[in-house]
């Protein structure tokens, strides 16, 4: 039976949980067009991790273990690949629309002349059995239905969080898979990493965002995120511009939310913003400019300055 | 070149031009993405590649040639690129290439980087505004056989044994990769702020500097290995993903009163 890889992306062992959603996406089109269903885990000593793949829709996971895997480094990580394709033959490879994802995956389809689908919101087969995908353009608000040209393997890179992870029963084997070549990486090396806890708004059930009109000073926003019992998230150029993690920038870019509440501080409205809170319940955004392309994107668009407004429904939130 | 004084070769940025976004409009009846009241510009993100290649030129020389695949109409954007500092500027343009997905333009590309040779440096931007997703730059590194990175930040030094130190986005924080030259890096988007054209440079780049135009012939490419033909996707159709309707209230009035309304609508969402 021909196969459906699903790239398992992992950092120091924590398991990227896009991930398993696209294994159970894989499971429902594996179950429908008959593909089995394989996990593809490269990292560290975390064969316990590789065991539990079954339950998220993988029927086998092809675990391959190396000091040199345990962090991403494309060099290491395109040579294995390479080699597992060549050797296996697989029909289809999934993957993560995360950095490392799209990383990987762009490298492969050129090694491999894959077509590519980037960013699917959708995923399906034609009657052919090539692989067709909804890959969002223009900043996130038109939609390109788009078709793999009978290449084999064919890839797809998959918006993260739009497949829900499910659970599955059933048997799952775990093959050890041991490369014959040196995976240290020769070309690049990675001699530092600084990471703080990274926080995932993706399934906050309310969301501040706090745009440019905050002027940078997320203090207000962050004080009424707290008191409302909400997450704080920023609009693309407030992540550039270092005033907050990248990981709560909301947008094309960034994440989607899914609030049933999101509270916007300040924002234009600019495609690439507004397709992530598009599948908000209620968008309430303030800003001064009445004509802000923002107000078409709101459920209640307040005209005012947020240092007005913001400080006195602060207090009446205090009580 | 071990241990010498390190001086650059060629420095090379990719560009494309996009139309604004906030500016494209989809026709529901042709199912076709009307950008006819688009303006264009050059991909944001570009210009971060551009800014950081003049800035790796002034420390380190070299010579900054800006490569684009793409229609006449884009050549006044590469002599927008030239005046903003770069030293070259290439359009490839041909027939042929309509239609191309990233499979025959990562190969164009990198035909045409190999036809520049001498190159230590490949910078593109992190992905083009209107819809494509950064597979471009892993691309033209495949098929030029050089290391590639992604969501990188900023070149921190390049040593004189040719090894440079990248500054790459991750996860809650960034690494530090060594490379050597040369490689492909795709470059953050607002990761630096692009420099305004010199006034006195432009009116050169305007009226006086030869811009190259390559076909494919130029590349050794012959028109089924490129466009449609030679893509390994096709589109089916165009779709709109419409924002869900909005009740789009708009509350005004004096802050006090506005802060009240805030307060009662807050308490009961909540
Ligand atoms: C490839 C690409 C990807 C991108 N991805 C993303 C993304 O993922 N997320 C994202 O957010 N952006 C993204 N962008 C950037 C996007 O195009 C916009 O530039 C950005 O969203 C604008 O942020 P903003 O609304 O905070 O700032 P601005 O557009 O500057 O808007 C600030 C708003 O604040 C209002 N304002 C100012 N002062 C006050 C005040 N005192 N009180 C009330 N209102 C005030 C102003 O009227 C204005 O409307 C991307 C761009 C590109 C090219
Ligand atoms: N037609 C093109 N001409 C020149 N550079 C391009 C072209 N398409 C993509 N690029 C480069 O590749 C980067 C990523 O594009 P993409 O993979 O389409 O998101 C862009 O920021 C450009 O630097």
């Amino acid at each position: 039976m021909e196969e459906i890889w699903v790239f398992i992306e992992q950092d120091e062992g924590i398991i990227e949980e896009s991930s398993l959603g696209i294994l159970g996406k894989a499971r429902e089109l594996g179950e429908k067009y008959g593909f089995k269903v394989v996990g593809v885990l490269l990292g560290y000593n975390i064969r316990g991790a590789a065991e539990t793949l079954g339950r998220f829709g993988a029927e086998k996971v092809y675990y391959i273990n190396s000091e040199h895997l345990s962090i991403y480094n494309n060099e290491t990580y395109f040579r294995v690949f390479e080699w597992l394709i060549q050797k296996y033959k697989p029909n289809t490879i999934l993957f993560s629309a995360t950095r490392n994802g799209r990383d990987l995956s762009g490298r492969i389809a050129v090694r491999f002349g894959s077509g590519l689908l980037a960013h699917v919101i959708e995923l399906d087969y034609d009657d052919e059995y090539n692989l067709v995908g909804k890959v969002p353009g223009f900043g996130g608000n038109i939609a390109a239905v788009v078709r793999c040209i009978k290449s084999r393997p064919q890839l797809a890179t998959i918006t993260p969080g739009v497949f829900d992870v499910q659970v599955f029963g059933g048997e799952c084997k775990v093959e050890n898979i041991e490369p014959r070549f040196d995976l240290e990486p020769k070309r690049m090396k990675i001699v530092m990493r600084e990471r703080g806890v990274s926080i995932d708004i993706s399934k906050s059930e309310k969301v501040v965002i706090a745009g440019m009109g905050t002027g940078g000073d997320l203090g207000l926003a962050k004080k009424l995120a707290q008191l409302i019992g909400a997450e704080l998230g920023v609009t693309r150029p407030l992540a550039d511009m270092g005033f907050a993690s990248r990981d709560i920038q909301v947008g094309s870019t960034g994440v989607s939310l899914k609030s049933r509440l999101a509270i916007i501080l300040g924002a234009s409205g600019a495609p690439h913003f507004t397709s992530g809170i598009r599948d908000c319940d209620i968008v309430i955004s303030i800003n001064k400019d009445p004509e802000a392309p923002i107000k078409e994107y709101s459920d209640y668009f307040i005209v005012s300055d947020i240092f007005e407004v913001i400080p006195r429904l602060i207090k009446l939130l205090e009580g | 070149m071990k241990g010498e004084a390190l001086v650059l070769r060629n420095i090379i940025v990719t560009l494309k031009v996009v139309p604004k976004p906030e500016e494209v409009y989809f026709n529901p009846d042709t199912k076709t993405v009307d950008r006819s009241r688009a303006r264009n510009e050059i991909n944001p993100a570009d210009k971060n590649a551009l800014e950081l290649a003049i800035s790796i030129k002034e420390k380190y020389g070299g010579t900054v040639i800006v490569v684009s695949m793409g229609p006449p109409i884009w050549e006044k954007y590469l002599r927008l690129a030239v005046a903003m500092g770069a030293d070259d500027a290439i359009l490839i343009s041909d027939r042929a290439l309509a239609g191309s997905d990233t499979y025959p333009t990562t190969l164009v590309l990198a035909r045409a980087i190999s036809k520049i040779g001498e190159y230590d440096i490949i910078l593109c931007g992190e992905e083009s505004s209107d819809g494509g997703t950064g597979q471009v730059p892993p691309g033209i590194g495949g098929w030029l056989g050089i290391p590639h990175i992604t969501f990188v930040k900023d070149i921190i030094d390049i040593n004189e044994y040719r090894i440079a130190k990248l500054k790459r986005t991750i996860k809650g924080g960034y690494e530090i990769i060594e490379v050597g030259l040369p490689f492909v890096a795709a470059v953050e988007l607002g990761c630096n702020t692009p420099r305004f054209p010199d006034f006195r440079r432009k009116r050169w780049a305007d009226k006086e500097f030869q811009l190259k135009t390559w076909n494919i012939n130029d590349l050794g490419l012959r028109p089924d290995e490129v466009g449609l033909k030679g893509s390994k996707t096709e589109v089916i159709e165009l779709v709109e993903l419409r924002p869900p309707r909005r009740l789009r209230k708009i509350i005004t009035g004096e802050p006090d009163e506005i802060a009240k309304q805030l307060y009662e609508l807050i308490k009961n969402l909540m």
